[in-house]
């Protein structure tokens, strides 16, 4: 790992004043520490915030739940009135890597890992999601793991399954910059390649995520997430859905189905969302649902099981909201 | 750093459990790990000019200039030790190679094995994925602070009783992870403990008997998949 400068930095003035230039800021560290060892990234200097105390807290009003982005998995998952009122949110963060590493990653670092491709996170090889190449080996090399929705640009995948909850839940992230502070929707929050190939989220330069918020849940709401994988435990997604319902009693009044790695950032999968909308859920609509997310699926070489492993994770997991199954034995975790 | 940079003239006190000390034991006062570490030392005398041998020995107490350094304090199994430590090295390679702590193993390095399991502030970590100067101030339990010969945590003399290893290089990690399970809130079947213990990969295959140790001392009664 090559040589940097490090601050830790107790207040968010003390952080934004020392984010300049190509400083990387610095939360648990967990992806950027493999990032950096692994040599795809070398910043010359690292902003920790990790002991700004202001940004470690949870906080659940009325109006709903506000997050600091300092908050780690563990204590998301752990939390009683989460697990409650956001049963989505909590399972994704008690289902996301190891115990130990959940003791450590923070909401806001799970938020902006980078993204998830084999060619992307080795130095062996140039592409165009580096910018240093105009090709994506993906698309014509080994790509089991990566996207089946807008996968023509990168194929990449992106791992936070934490996004995917929230996005379903309708949050949004509040940034800091010395000009301010300013609100972006979860929907708003990851830029996809075809739009911008090198940036990767809303967050500009000079911005902190000082805070993330999800919205009370209308009357007779319903979340579930649940992720599959090639081990038991312990694995990266390679297929995971958030769903939200507003239940009156058995029919649905409004439903949000996000998908997780299904394409380079988390996505609504909307004909799913609007079949399920006035319906009674049961087994039929549920698995009716499960194809119509996949339905305008554009499979690689090698990923073509990842279709029927959406439509799939969808059914069973809009059951699982609603409230008609437990969770599925063969999800991860 | 490297192994010659350690005190040669400091034994490895601790070891995780007492057939590894009997196996250590045939060769008098020397260990595996301290003979490995004179011969480094004694290949330095022999190779290097006076005042390179001498910088060497002196890097602890003084890190050379160029090198931007962070003055750290961290309450390590319960004593407080300031360091001074350049903000890239984890809190993995802080213990082994400065503070001797060689019962943290490293494994993977990048978090996917839990070779270096250990406790921060009580909450079980990966110690390869966290810089030392990071933590000012925390307390970090490792495997020598839970328990020594003679005086076994119990979870490590179930460890033993129940053969929870066969090479024991991921022991350590798996022991301090189970402790943590102790207070965590896991229910009490075989699947949960499973899952639990899911951030400590032991390739000998040891997982039946891990389960049984930790059950053992979970005090659970109760066993089904």
């Amino acid at each position: 790992m090559n040589r940097f400068t490090f601050v830790d930095c107790a207040t968010v003035d003390e952080a934004l004043s020392q984010m300049k230039g190509d400083a990387v800021v610095k939360a648990g560290g967990i992806d950027l520490l493999d990032l950096m060892k692994d040599g795809i990234v070398s910043p010359p200097k690292l902003v920790s915030i990790l002991n700004v105390r202001s940004l470690h807290s949870i906080g659940l009003t009325d109006r709903g739940l506000e997050l600091g982005p300092l908050t780690t998995l563990s204590e998301i998952a752990e939390h009683p009135e989460i697990q409650q009122r956001y049963a989505g949110l909590s399972d994704a963060a008690g289902h996301a890597a190891t115990p130990q590493v959940r003791n450590m990653a923070t909401l806001g670092g799970n938020l902006m890992q980078r993204p998830r491709c084999w060619y992307f996170r080795s130095t062996d090889f140039d592409c165009r999601k580096k910018g240093s190449s105009d090709e994506c080996h993906a698309l014509q090399g080994e790509n089991q793991y990566h996207a089946i929705v807008n996968n023509k640009s990168c194929a990449m995948v992106h791992p936070s399954s934490t996004a995917v909850p929230l996005l379903a839940m309708d949050a949004e992230v509040e940034l800091t910059s010395k000009a301010g502070k300013r609100t972006v929707a979860m929907r708003d929050f990851y830029v996809a390649p075809e739009v911008d190939l090198q940036r990767e989220t809303a967050v500009k330069p000079g911005e902190l995520i000082t805070a993330i918020r999800v919205p009370s849940p209308a009357a007779g709401t319903r979340s579930a997430y649940q992720k599959y994988g090639e081990k038991e435990s312990f694995d990266w997604p390679i297929a995971d859905a958030g769903v939200v319902l507003e239940m009156d009693g058995r029919t649905c009044r409004k439903a949000a189905i996000v998908l997780g790695v299904a394409a380079p950032t988390p996505i609504h999968a909307t004909d799913a969302e609007a079949a399920l909308r006035g319906k009674v859920i049961d087994e039929r609509t549920a698995r009716e649902a499960g194809k119509l997310a996949v339905a305008n699926a554009t499979p690689l070489s090698q990923n073509g099981y990842k279709v029927q492993l959406f439509q799939t994770a969808v059914y069973r997991t809009i059951l699982l909201a609603a409230g008609q199954m437990g969770r599925d034995p063969s999800a991860v975790g | 750093m490297s192994e010659q940079n350690r005190d040669p003239a400091v034994p490895e006190k601790i070891v995780t459990d007492e057939t590894e000390q009997s196996k250590e034991k045939p060769f008098g006062h020397f260990t595996r790990r301290t003979f490995i570490a004179q011969l480094g030392a004694a290949g330095i005398a022999a190779t290097a000019t006076p005042s390179l041998a001498a910088a060497a020995t002196q890097e602890a107490a003084a890190p050379s200039a160029r090198e931007e350094t962070i003055a750290v304090t961290l309450s390590i199994n319960g004593k407080k030790q300031t360091l001074n430590v350049e903000p890239r090295v984890t809190l993995l390679d802080c213990l082994r190679e400065r503070l001797n702590l060689t019962g943290t193993k490293k494994g993977c390095d990048h978090g996917q094995c839990g070779a270096c399991t250990v406790h921060i502030n009580g909450r079980r970590v990966n110690s390869c994925l966290t810089f030392a100067a990071m933590h000012e101030g925390d307390e970090i339990t490792t495997i020598e602070g839970i328990g020594q010969p003679g005086n076994l945590h119990p979870m490590q003399a179930a460890f033993v009783e129940h053969d929870g290893y066969q090479c024991g290089y991921c022991t350590s990690g798996q022991i301090m992870s189970a402790v943590a399970v102790l207070k965590e809130p896991w229910g009490p079947e075989d699947k949960d403990v499973r899952e639990a213990m899911s951030g400590n990969i032991c390739r000998c295959g040891a997982y039946p008997n891990i389960v049984a140790a930790v059950h053992q001392v979970r005090g659970n009664s109760q066993k089904s998949s």
